[in-house]
Order: C-alpha cells, then structure tokens, then sequence
C-alpha cells in the first residue's frame, strides 16, 4: 500500500511492498518507550536524523508511518501519521528510511484520485514519476524570483475587477463555516486563465466532509477527465496528523509541473485550519509552550514554508500561484490561523455572513479584501489603464456608502442629504450589478469594468475624485441616469 | 548529540567559547555556541538540520559569526549569514554551507586609489585610499580600530582582492574587506545630541511624526496595514547616503520586488540608480529561522560600517516580530522559562541591543555620520498590547503605527495620528527653524489640532448628523477631510505622489489650512455650511498628485486660484 516512491502496484492492504529506492539497510527497532497522543519514543536507535521518515509495522501486517520530530542520544520522537490508536509498547517495529520523507514527481499525478499521503484512491496503481524529491522543499533563492506581474483571470468580477490575483501570487480566502468559499475555490479552479492558458490544478483537501469532497470532485470532474488535475484528500474521519503531510506532497508535485515541466500552476488547500489543528495537535502532545490560543509559536514559520512555495522563476516558463482556503473560528479575523495567514500571503478575500444575507454570491467582503500584487498586474499595459482607480473609486464609494446606510437607519433617509441618497443608490446597483454573479457564470475584464462604471455613475460627477478627467470622459457612461 | 530543529546540543567539544561558531555534521552546517555546561554546548544551528544524527562530527573553528566588509556590497543581495545569494543556486539546500567565505566575492579584484601618504602616522577611521564602485558612494578603505602608528607602506594605485595587504601600519597589515563580527557594535568616538531631520518624502512622517538622523523609529502594524510599503518608500526616497534593506522572515516576492524597483529608479541627487546605494540582507520565511535572527544584526554591521566611511546610513528591518519569534522558537525549544506569550525573559534587552545600535556620532575618523533604524512590527492579532510592540516603544524615539480602519478604508500610509508619536518634534522644528522653516512648528500643531477636533465632531456627527452641528464646526469637519485626504494620504503607486520634498509638503499643508480659514470667513459673511459643502473640492484634494513631487509652486498657484473662486460664493 503506502508506498510514496512508488513500487510494485495495485497489492490491496494486505502486503508492505518493498520501495524503490532505499538508501540505508533497513534495520527494524522494537524497542518502544513512549505513546502519548500521537507520539511515539523508541530507544536504542543510532544514525537516526532529525525528520527522517519512518515506517511502523504493527501487528497483523498493518503498517503506519511516521516523521522523527527529535533525536536524544539514542531516543527518536516520531510522529505517527495514522495516530498511535490500538499501539501498545510490544509488538510494534520501526524502520528508518535514512532521509526525510521523498516522493517521485512528474506528469503522472495529472488526472488522479489519491488520498492525503499520495495513495491512490482512484483504483489506479501507485504514482510514479520521473524524479524523486523531497516534500519539505528547498527555500528558492529570492534572487532568482521574477515579481509576478501576469494577471489571472477567473472570471468573477469582485476579484478580476478589485482584488486581482496574479500569477505567482499566494492569496486566500478566509471563511466561515457554511459560506460558499469551495464554490468559489471550485470556480476559480475552474475558470481560470492566464494569457488565455487554463492552469494545472492540484487541490489539497485536509479534513473536508465527505459531502464536501464530492462536490469538489463532480465540479472539476472535466478538468479531471482532461488530465489537468491532481486531488488529494484528506477527509474529515482520515488520520489527522496526516494532514500536515498533504499539503507539501501536493506543493512538491506542483513545483516540478511548473518549474520543470513549465505548466502553470494553480494549488488549492482547503482548509488550512485543519491543517493547524494538526501542527497543534502535535505540539500539545511534545508540551511545547504554545504562543496564542495553543498554538505553538513556529506555527508562522510553519505556514510559510508552505505559502512562500508560490511564485516564478526567472528564466523558467512556470509558475505555482496558491489559493489557500480557511474558515476562521468564530469568524474572528484575529485568529491565529487567518492572522499568521494574512502576514504571510499576498492580500486575502475574505467572505462574510453579512454580504452573504444580502444574497450576493460570491459573498466578498470587498472592503476588508485585497490582493496586494494587484499593482502590479492590472492596469496600464496588464489589463486595461483606468482598472487601478475605478478598483479604488468602487470601494472608496462604498466605504462611504456603508456609512450613509448607516446613518439613514438612525436619522431616517429622508433626513439624508442628496449626495448621501445617491451613495444609497450606488451602493445597490454595484452590490446587485457587479458583485453578484452565477457559480458558473464567467465575465470577461471588459464586462466587470463596465459594469463598475455603471454603478459609479449613479454618484455626482464631483465625488469621484479618484478618477482623472481624462478617464471620466472615456468611460463614465453618458446619458446621465443619475436622478 | 541531540537535536531538535535549530537546537543542537554537542558533547565533547573543548575549549569552546561564547558564541564561537561550530560546523556539525557531514555537510558542515554553521552553528552557534549559545551555551556551555561542563562538557556540553548547546548550539544554535543556522541550517536545516535535517538528517542530522547523534555521532555526526561538531568542529569548532575559533571564530565568532562574523560579514566580510570590504567592497561590493552596495546592490548585492546577502543572507542572513551575510553569504551572497546572486552567486548562489536557485534551491538553497544546505549543501552550500561549510564556508562563510563565497569563493566568488574572494576572487573579485578591485583597484585601489591610495590617499593615504605612507610614512606619517595615521590613526583609527583615517582614511587610506578609495575603491570605485559601480553607483556614486565613494567606497573609502579606513584604518580599523586598534591599529595606530607610521604607515610604512601603502599599495599603489593597483588591482587587489579583498584579502589583499594595501597597507602596513605600524607592523600590522590592513586588507582592503576585513570580517566584522555582528555582534559587536562598531567602535566610534562619541554620539551627537543635536538633531537633525532625516527627510523621508513621506508628508504624514516629515510634517506631522518626523524621525531624526541616528534616532530610531518603529512601525506596528496589523497585515496589510502599510509596513512594507511604507518601509520601501522610505528606502526608495529617503535623503541617506546607504540604505541596508533587511527582509527579515517576510516574502520572497517583495526581496524580488525591492530589488527591481530599485533597480530601476534613479537617484535624483546622484543620477545612479538607487539600488547603488542599498545593500540588501533577505532571509525570507522560508529561509533557516535562526538565519533570521542572524540577520538583523547582519544588517546593523554593515550600516555601521558605511557610517564609519563617514555616511547617513537607514537600517530598514522588515519585520522584528520575526526575528523576536526566533529567539523565542530557540529559547522555548531550549526550556527556558517564558515570560509574555512565550516570549523569553530577556525580549526587552535583545530589543534593545538592536535598537541602540542606531545613532547619530562623530567617528573615529571625526567624520559625523549616522545609523537610523527603522524597524517593522507585526503584534499577532494586529494587538498593539503585546510584548515586542510594547517593548519595542520603549527603545524609539518616533513611533508610527498603523491602524487597521484606516488601512481598510485605504487610507495610506495608515498612520495613525492618535497613536503615533515623535520624541524629538520640538528639536527638529528648532532645526526647521535655524534653516529658513521658521513656521514648521506652528503648521504642525494647527495640524495636528485640526485632526484632533475633526474626530471629536465626526464621533458627534455620526450621532446627530452633520447637519445639526453649527456652521463652523461643519466646516472644521470639512478641513479634516481636507488635511487627510490632500495632505496625509500619499499614494505609492503615483509618480507624482510617491515623494514629496518639503517644499511641496509644507504648500499642501498650507493650502488646506488657507482654505479653512477662508471657509470660516464665509460663514462669518453669512454664506451657509451647505453652500460651502456643496464646493469641489477636487483641486485642492488632486494637488498631490496632480503637482510634480518637488512643484511646491504649483500647489501654491492653485491655492490662489482656489480661494478666489472660494471669494465669490454667496
Ligand atoms: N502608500 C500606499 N499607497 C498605495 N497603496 C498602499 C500604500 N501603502 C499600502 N498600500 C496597499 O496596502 C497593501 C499592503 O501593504 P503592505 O504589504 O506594506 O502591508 P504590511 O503591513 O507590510 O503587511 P504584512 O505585515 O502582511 O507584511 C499594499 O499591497 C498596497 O496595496
Ligand atoms: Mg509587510
């Protein structure tokens, strides 16, 4: 069965095949001090390295896997993917791979089902590949990074039209639970296209229910049938600790598609609070002193590692640009898994309950949203010249607008001045002519701008000061409809 | 041996001192000594540890974690070791470790211009020659600290590598890059008091929260609020001489991005390019996160050495809070005990040791030259209460901090003006003064009262509606608007806007302030609130970026046209 190196196919649960590649004779250790959660101790182990992989053999053939999270003279912490549930101290027999965790990357996951450690879920055999690495990764030299500067066209107006991704770029959404955002990661999957090329997708999915799971499948079912996606899936009732594995296998497999076999990229991992739940799970159970919340304090550098694996490199045709999914506990933006996010990523989209009431979908909190590398690829030369201001007309006016809503709720509209009236108005034109739009519906640039100034032109012309003359003459459409 | 992460701990190894670097392991792997009892050190490893097992081999190699100093640092791209990253492979796996020294950099040749007179006697900081480098700083090669006496011989005008004598003093024989340990603050021979202002560009911190030169400054702020935006303007506009740009545990993408803005932009007082007079330090998140602790004060040394050069030199440290989650990663995996959030006990005093490495001094060479620093915080939470940005305002003399409401409403930069503070304004305004700006000070109290009072009315307003308040006080609200929107919003992303000199700064000022007292004299002649509300107002809020960066006569045109068309309104 588990085999991530790949190696002799389709044996059911029964056998421990041997792998392909072995680097150090593997001597088998029995001699287990500790369980507690899901660690493992075991002694009298030499020429053991910190984070090298290991494999658990347990009774009746099962067998389990584990990461040594620290060495001690003879004693090797792991910890045990598959939890240590039903382990006893006898009885149990650890082999050492001799490096940390490899798994053999190339075009072959393209089109393929497997489950949260790379096994095939899908009926198929193992997955191979044309090199092995190693799913830590290797940090890119920052010298060799080229700034994104593409734009990714998804084909949703909120985030084509004010926060637009670009390729390369790391932007998430955060969530609440029972919002719409695998819809919208779905879609985005879905529908995009850089330079008019569709992406290769692979999608993460760490502790989503199963019904969740099938929607993901039946939605991206043709980009599946087209060889152009990879899941992987972690679900709900699968072995918690195992997500933390999920996501570097699928950032492994997807910067050699970019950067060796020059396709773009598209990631999803989905959701990344599960994720952390796992990385506290773990160091709870080596009672480490936690920052916030329980969390342990590397829990940054810990996301990092994954986020930062997004770009482009200079000179190579590729690039991996991530979308990462999570539903903030509570809905509180200062939770540390949307916080240590947001420090770490290129903007964020955030989805509220609020926007959702109105029945706008994708229900964007657009205020609170931003994609940051958006200077850099929309506007003059990337998508059209008067994006960047009428993006930061929009929300301006809509800032204003909120506060308008607001005070009509307290002194009455009628007690509004007139400019304020029109902000009222404005505010439902764009929320029900541009933010709103089907889950299969696709946009183009053009339509999602026009629609834009549509909306702005319910304002007097003397309000929208972040529009040069020169535009507003272009594209503020005329025939006034403005009483 | 036993290893967890970054902490290693050895047994065996004799004679080891403080801080002395180790290699462990098969591939070398650069480790700090941070610890001794009996025969065991603990070590703090700067490499992914990965692999390594108990047996490995420690070597210890007598030195401390030292940069080599010397020239072509100046638009080149270090780590937090201070290895040069534009010589290394795209994966920085840990197999490039083993060495400090990249052979590359070794092997460069320089020429060297003596100015020194071989025979006198020269003394600490004296200058002995020159180096020309690609930009307009002037690479000068000193006499290091502790050496005194004849110089005996001098190297001709010739080609050297930086391990090459250039000169003989008093037996002891000076190379032209010489290693600095960065732990160390550099020698020099007394700190300045007077103030001086260090000229930003940016309007909200040279008109209302201005830093001097060699003080130190910090930016707190939530993601997304503006830190690095703000911290890249300041490298791309600021009026130092040498900026070090440290990129201490953020994205790899911004480095990128650092580096070829500035490698396209155009000092306006040299004619080079700005990336001539930055060096930049990058160890991103990703990156060994004890390199990041390494880097700030990799960052600090190499200011201080272009201060000794006789320079204004900007440190730029993106962002402490990572570099405070290292130490606070090494100590808790080392079970010392945690005071605040984890954080260890001594936070305060290594905050400190950074921060009081700024200052304004007369070298050794008795040249006057200065180290400001300015460094990011990102409290978790965007919770201004916890404990590097508290402790952080305790070293600073300006703080900016940035306020999350602002930001949203893209209020940029979002520096809160409640919040914010500059120790040494009234100094500075005294400098203004001595220097032709005598109404500097005055301008910015009426500011900032005109802030103060527009947020009291607009707390009301929001109750009662602005049409209730009196006249007066509607115009007050107005003029708030006015100062925040045209003076205190500076976009990044416009040429025109992105610096501002001091003379366009102060024009925009005074024409917000003109503008409200000639909106009170109209309500004083009768004219109603609503009338005046009623105005455009777009020249006046389009002058920052309609009015080229340093057209200080431009905004001041417009105001006169403005206030006579204000004149005619009944
Ligand atoms: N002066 C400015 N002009 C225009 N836009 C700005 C300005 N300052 C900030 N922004 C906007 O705010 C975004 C976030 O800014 P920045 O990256 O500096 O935040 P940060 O505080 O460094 O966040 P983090 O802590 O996550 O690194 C920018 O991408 C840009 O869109
Ligand atoms: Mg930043």
């Amino acid at each position: 069965m588990m085999d991530l190196r790949g190696a002799s196919p389709g044996q059911g649960e029964a056998a421990a095949p041997a792998p392909a590649v072995r680097f150090a004779p593997q001597v088998s250790h029995g001699d287990i001090r500790e369980l507690r959660g899901p660690l493992l101790v075991v002694g009298g182990v030499h020429g053991v390295g910190w984070d090298e992989f290991a494999t658990v053999d347990m009774a009746r053939g099962e067998c389990r896997h584990g990461l040594v999270l620290e060495v001690d003279h003879d004693l090797a912490t792991l910890q045990v993917l598959e939890s240590t549930d039903g382990m006893s101290l006898e009885g149990i027999r650890i082999r050492f791979d001799g490096r940390p965790l490899h798994v053999q990357v190339g075009t072959e996951w393209l089109g393929r089902v497997c489950n949260g450690r790379g096994e095939p879920l899908d009926g198929g055999p193992p997955v191979t590949g044309t090199a092995t690495l190693p799913v830590s990764g290797w940090p890119l030299n920052p010298v060799y990074r080229d700034p994104p500067q593409e734009p990714v066209l998804t084909g949703i107006s909120v985030i084509d039209g004010l926060a637009t991704l670009v390729r390369g770029q790391k932007l998430p959404i955060f969530s609440v639970p029972g919002l719409p955002h695998l819809t919208l990661a779905t879609q985005i999957a879905a529908q995009a296209t850089a330079g008019g090329q569709t992406f290769r997708v692979v999608f993460a999915a760490m502790g989503l229910t199963h019904a969740d799971i099938a929607y993901v499948r039946d939605r991206l079912e043709e980009r599946s049938a087209g060889g152009e996606l990879t899941l992987l899936l972690n679900a709900a009732d699968d072995p918690v600790i195992e997500r933390i594995l999920t996501p570097r296998i699928a950032l492994t497999i997807a910067e050699h598609l970019a950067y060796t076999e020059g396709h773009d990229v598209l990631v999803i991992m989905s959701d990344m609070t599960s994720y952390a739940e796992a990385v506290r799970e773990v160091s709870a159970a080596r009672r480490e002193i936690p920052a916030r919340r329980g969390y342990p304090g590397y829990l940054y550098s810990d996301l990092a590692t994954l986020y930062e694996r997004c770009g482009r490199v200079k000179g190579r045709d590729g690039s991996v640009t991530i979308v990462p999914v999570l539903t903030m506990p509570g809905g509180d933006i200062t939770h540390p898994v949307p916080d240590l996010t947001g420090y770490i990523t290129e903007g964020q989209i955030v989805l509220s309950q609020d926007v959702a009431a109105r029945g706008i979908y994708p229900p964007v909190d657009v205020l609170s949203s931003l994609s940051r590398l958006m200077r850099s690829g929309a506007g003059k030369g990337r998508t059209r010249e008067d994006h960047l201001d009428v993006a930061a007309q929009v929300l301006a006016a809509l800032a204003r607008a909120r506060q308008a809503t607001e005070l009509a709720e307290l002194v009455g509209e009628a007690a509004l001045s007139e400019t304020d009236r029109s902000y009222i108005k404005y505010r439902t034109l764009v929320e029900e002519g541009l933010f709103d739009q089907g889950r299969d519906e696709v946009r183009s640039l053009a339509d999602t701008l026009d629609r834009a100034w549509a909306a702005l032109a319910a304002l007097p012309k003397q309000e929208l000061t972040m529009l040069s003359t020169a535009l507003l003459e272009k594209y503020l459409p005329k025939g006034d409809d403005g009483e | 041996m036993r290893v967890s992460g970054p902490l290693v701990e050895v047994e065996g190894v004799e004679g080891l001192s403080m801080l002395e670097l180790i290699t462990v392991g098969p591939q070398r792997i650069i480790a700090e000594t941070v610890a001794i009892v009996g025969n065991k050190a603990t070590l703090q490893a700067y490499e992914y540890t990965g692999g390594l097992k108990a047996g490995d081999v420690a070597a210890a190699t007598g030195d401390e974690l030292s940069g080599l100093m010397g020239p072509g640092l100046l638009g080149q791209v270090f780590d937090g070791l201070m290895r040069p990253l534009s010589s290394a492979p795209m994966w920085l796996t840990p197999e490039r470790s083993g060495s400090l020294a990249d052979p590359v950099v070794l092997a460069r040749e320089w020429t060297f211009n003596p100015t020194a007179v071989a025979g006198t006697n020269v003394s600490p900081g004296d200058i002995l020659g020159t180096v020309p480098e690609s930009g307009s700083v002037e690479h000068r090669v000193l006499v290091p600290a502790g050496v005194f006496g004849e110089l005996s011989w001098l190297a001709q005008e010739s080609r050297v590598r930086g391990v090459d004598p250039i000169a003989v003093v008093a037996g002891t024989s000076v190379t032209l890059a010489e290693p600095s340990p960065i732990r160390r603050a550099r020698p020099f021979r007394s700190r300045n008091t007077d103030a001086v202002p260090l000229h930003t560009g940016q309007r909200v911190l040279d008109l209302m929260f201005p830093v001097a030169r060699g003080a130190a400054a910090t930016v707190p702020g939530g993601f997304g609020t503006g830190k690095t935006m703000m911290l890249q303007q300041i490298a791309k506009w600021s009026d130092a001489d040498v900026i070090v740009y440290v990129g201490c545990g953020e994205r790899g993408n911004e480095m990128a991005d650092v580096l070829a803005g500035l490698s396209q932009l155009e000092d306006a007082r040299t004619g080079g390019k700005l990336i001539d007079r930055t060096v930049i330090i990058a160890n991103t998140s990703n990156m060994p996160m004890m390199a990041r602790e390494a880097s700030i004060f990799t960052g600090i040394t190499v200011a201080e050495y272009y201060r000794d050069m006789g320079y204004d030199v900007v440190v730029i440290a993106d962002s402490t809070s990572r570099w405070a989650e290292a130490l606070r990663e090494f100590a808790n995996r080392n079970g010392d005990l945690p005071a605040e959030e984890g954080y260890p006990a001594n936070l305060s005093s290594e905050l400190a040791s950074f921060y009081e490495r700024a200052g304004r001094v007369t070298t050794l060479g008795g040249q006057t030259a200065s180290v400001t620093v300015i460094g990011a915080v990102s409290p978790p939470g965007g919770d201004m209460t916890e404990p590097v940005t508290t402790d952080s305002q305790r070293f600073v003399r300006s703080l900016w901090m940035l306020d999350r409401d602002l930001a949203y409403s893209r209020h940029y930069p979002a520096v809160s003006w409640t919040g914010s503070f500059a120790r040494d304004a009234e100094e500075l305004g005294a400098w203004h003064a001595a220097n032709g700006r005598p109404d500097w000070a005055a301008r910015r109290e009426r500011a900032i009262a005109l802030l103060a009072e527009s947020d009291r009315l607009a707390e009301l307003a929001e109750i009662i509606g602005s049409s209730s308040l009196p006249a007066q006080e509607r115009v007050l609200l107005l003029g708030g608007r006015l100062l925040r929107d045209g003076v205190l919003m500076q976009n990044a992303l416009n040429a025109n806007d992105a610096f501002c000199s001091t003379g366009k700064a102060a024009a925009l000022l005074d024409l917000v302030l003109d503008v409200v007292d000639a909106c009170q004299r109209l309500i004083e002649r009768g004219v109603s609130a609503t009338t005046i509300e009623q105005v455009d107002l777009g020249p006046v809020l389009r002058a920052r970026e309609e009015c080229g960066p340093a057209d200080a006569a431009a905004v001041r045109a417009r105001g006169v046209e403005f206030l006579m068309e204000l004149e005619t309104l009944k």
